[in-house]
């Protein structure tokens, strides 16, 4: 700051920040540390380090790489995550072509209409898409006898709930990046000859790739860490956090759960790192 | 020579019309992902879950409209105590998010060096996107009876037995509180990063006193992330679900514990149906009065971070 604080006041802000960012890590490294601990309960004392919780492969101490249905939870996890993100991408990037270069009546009043997804209650949009699906395989059942499996809860209602917000937050950061563009560079490509879609195919899409790779990254991460929409919508093929949930419900508190933290902690913190690192790519300005 | 003229010109017309139609098709196929998106995942749904709520079932298979569901929602005091709870304390985890966080982003986007300030943001962009769950339960290692702190303290002599932390409402809101917060900050930084020193120099330069400054200059300025803030700070505390059950045990009464109940419990979806549009009618009337007080709308503010 310009005008020099009191030293005090400077050392007390200070240490407010700092303790802050304590407040911010404990539980965090309290869900990652016990994972490492050679015990049958995430408590103190400290046992001892162990990899046990990770690699181990027989009760009591069976780690989470043999656990069948955390695995299970995980993999389910992963192939919903790998739908929602490439999916939300794809409209993202329509989204942002359409209210960046469009030009239709109510543009404005749409725009809001895109961003609200983002301030419904996730337990609602998990709700109201249950009620919509059931209703209307209810109806294809009792009414003509065709069974629609798929709008019944399972990876198909996982998908489009976490689709119907995480799409916002993709066309967001998408149209931020695509205001940027310099039009002038497409038109020196069209005058040099080039078709409306090589230009969009050589020039324009790899200018948003790195809005693309970050939105698809946070769409994974924010899908595969989302609980409230997915709890409404699951069906037998729980992802991870379902599964979690369960085990903490039912079998209380185990390392295991731990080692499942600080695995999800590492993966998303990287992944986090990567979105970031891609965005800050910055060859147009 | 004028049928030449003539005939250039109307190649030129249909050039025109053709782009025109190649235009027209174009933005009808960026628009179609849009409103499927919009119409059949979010405005058909909702309309399908209040005409739910307004449904009764008088006997199997049998069923009335009207308004039925609401009526058992305001005849129950559990019912709108349960709602009236939730909001309360989802309006004050937003004003302690605020409160907490505003100086911690403005030390990062002001004071902080430049080296120490990109390390602070990314500590908190990192842990942006770790499950509610995770933090849930690392606050219950450290706070129940067998917890972190509780052993800490006895083995210090501070206290003779164990103490249970948790389960009551004040971990619930430093729960919430905890949980939110980045999403508080991180829109916080992006809008006061843009803010130029200059101003700030101006108000002291003109007099101003420390306070004024922060209420004149500052949090004027800071206001569309402000707001942006307490509206996605807000809505995530309403509609959290994992916090306030995992902190506050059975008695937790949070507003969507009702909806899990009828849908998944008493499997009670015309009454749950009702509950969801309830809270959805509440954070939505929280936030638009939000956006009118403050004079913002919602494309300057969520859209922006």
């Amino acid at each position: 700051m310009a005008r020099s604080a009191p030293a005090p006041f400077v050392w007390g802000y200070r240490a407010y920040v700092l303790a802050f960012f304590l407040f911010l890590a404990a539980p965090l490294v309290a869900a990652g540390t016990f994972a490492f601990n050679d015990s049958l309960f995430p408590a103190l004392p400290w046992q001892g380090f162990t990899l046990d919780w990770f690699f181990n492969d027989t009760e009591p101490k069976l780690g989470m790489f043999h656990d069948r249905r955390l695995l299970r939870g995980l993999y389910y996890s992963f192939v919903i995550a790998i739908f929602v993100s490439t999916l939300s991408v794809f409209v993202g990037t329509t989204n942002a072509f359409l209210f960046v270069r469009g030009q239709f009546p109510f543009k404005n009043t749409l725009y809001i209409v895109m961003v609200i997804p983002l301030v419904i209650p996730g337990v609602i949009l998990g709700i109201s898409i249950l009620v919509i699906a059931s209703n209307m395989a209810n109806y294809f059942d009792r009414g003509l006898g065709i069974d629609l499996d798929f709008l019944r809860p399972g990876i198909f209602l996982v998908v489009l709930g976490q689709f119907s917000f995480i799409t916002t937050i993709t066309s967001l950061v998408i149209t931020a990046r695509l205001k940027k563009f310099d039009a002038t560079m497409e038109e020196a490509a069209l005058n040099l000859g080039a078709t409306r879609l090589r230009v969009l195919r050589t020039i324009t899409l790899p200018f948003l790739r790195p809005a693309m790779i970050a939105a698809g990254i946070v769409a994974f991460l924010v899908s595969f860490e989302n609980f409230n929409t997915t709890l409404f919508l699951v069906g037998s093929e729980a992802p991870l956090t379902i599964t979690m949930y369960d085990r903490m419900a039912k079998v209380g508190s185990t390392p295991v759960l731990n080692a499942v933290s600080f695995f999800l902690m590492v993966g998303s913190g990287l992944l986090a790192l990567v979105s970031i690192a891609v965005q800050r790519d910055k060859t147009v300005r | 020579m004028v049928g030449a003229a003539r005939h250039v010109l109307s190649a030129k017309r249909g050039r025109v019309m053709v782009q025109k139609d190649v235009r027209r098709l174009t933005l009808i196929l960026l628009f179609a992902p849009f409103a499927m998106w919009i119409a059949l995942l979010i405005v058909v749904p909702h309309i399908g879950m209040v005409a739910l709520s307004l449904r009764e079932k008088v006997a199997p298979r049998v069923y009335e409209y009207g308004l039925g569901n609401y009526i058992d929602f305001i005849n129950e005091p559990i019912y709108w105590n349960t709602l009236l709870r939730t909001g309360t304390m989802s309006l004050l985890v937003t004003a302690l998010a605020l409160l907490i966080g505003f100086p911690i982003a403005y030390y990062i986007a002001k004071i902080a060096g430049n080296r120490t300030r990109g390390a602070l943001f990314l500590l908190c962009l990192i842990p942006l996107w770790v499950s509610d769950l995770i933090r849930a339960f690392g606050w219950i290692l450290l706070l129940r009876e067998t917890g972190v702190i509780s052993t800490f303290l006895q083995w210090t002599g501070l206290i003779s037995g164990p103490i249970e932390f948790l389960y009551n409402d004040v971990t619930v809101i430093i729960g919430l509180v905890y949980t939110v917060i980045l999403f508080m900050i991180v829109p916080l930084v992006s809008t006061l990063d843009g803010m130029d020193d200059s101003l700030v120099e101006a108000g002291y330069n003109l007099g101003g006193s420390g306070f004024t400054v922060l209420r004149r200059i500052i949090v004027p300025y800071a206001m569309p992330g402000i707001v942006s803030g307490c509206i996605v700070v807000f809505m995530l505390t309403a509609g959290s679900y994992l916090t306030p059950i995992l902190l506050g045990g059975k008695n937790s009464s949070w507003f969507t514990e009702q909806i899990y109940d009828q849908f998944i419990t008493r499997f009670n979806w015309e009454s749950g149906a009702a509950f969801g549009f309830l809270l959805l009618a509440f954070t939505s009337t929280v936030i638009w009065l939000g956006l009118k007080l403050s004079g913002q709308t919602l494309a300057n503010t969520v859209a922006k971070s």
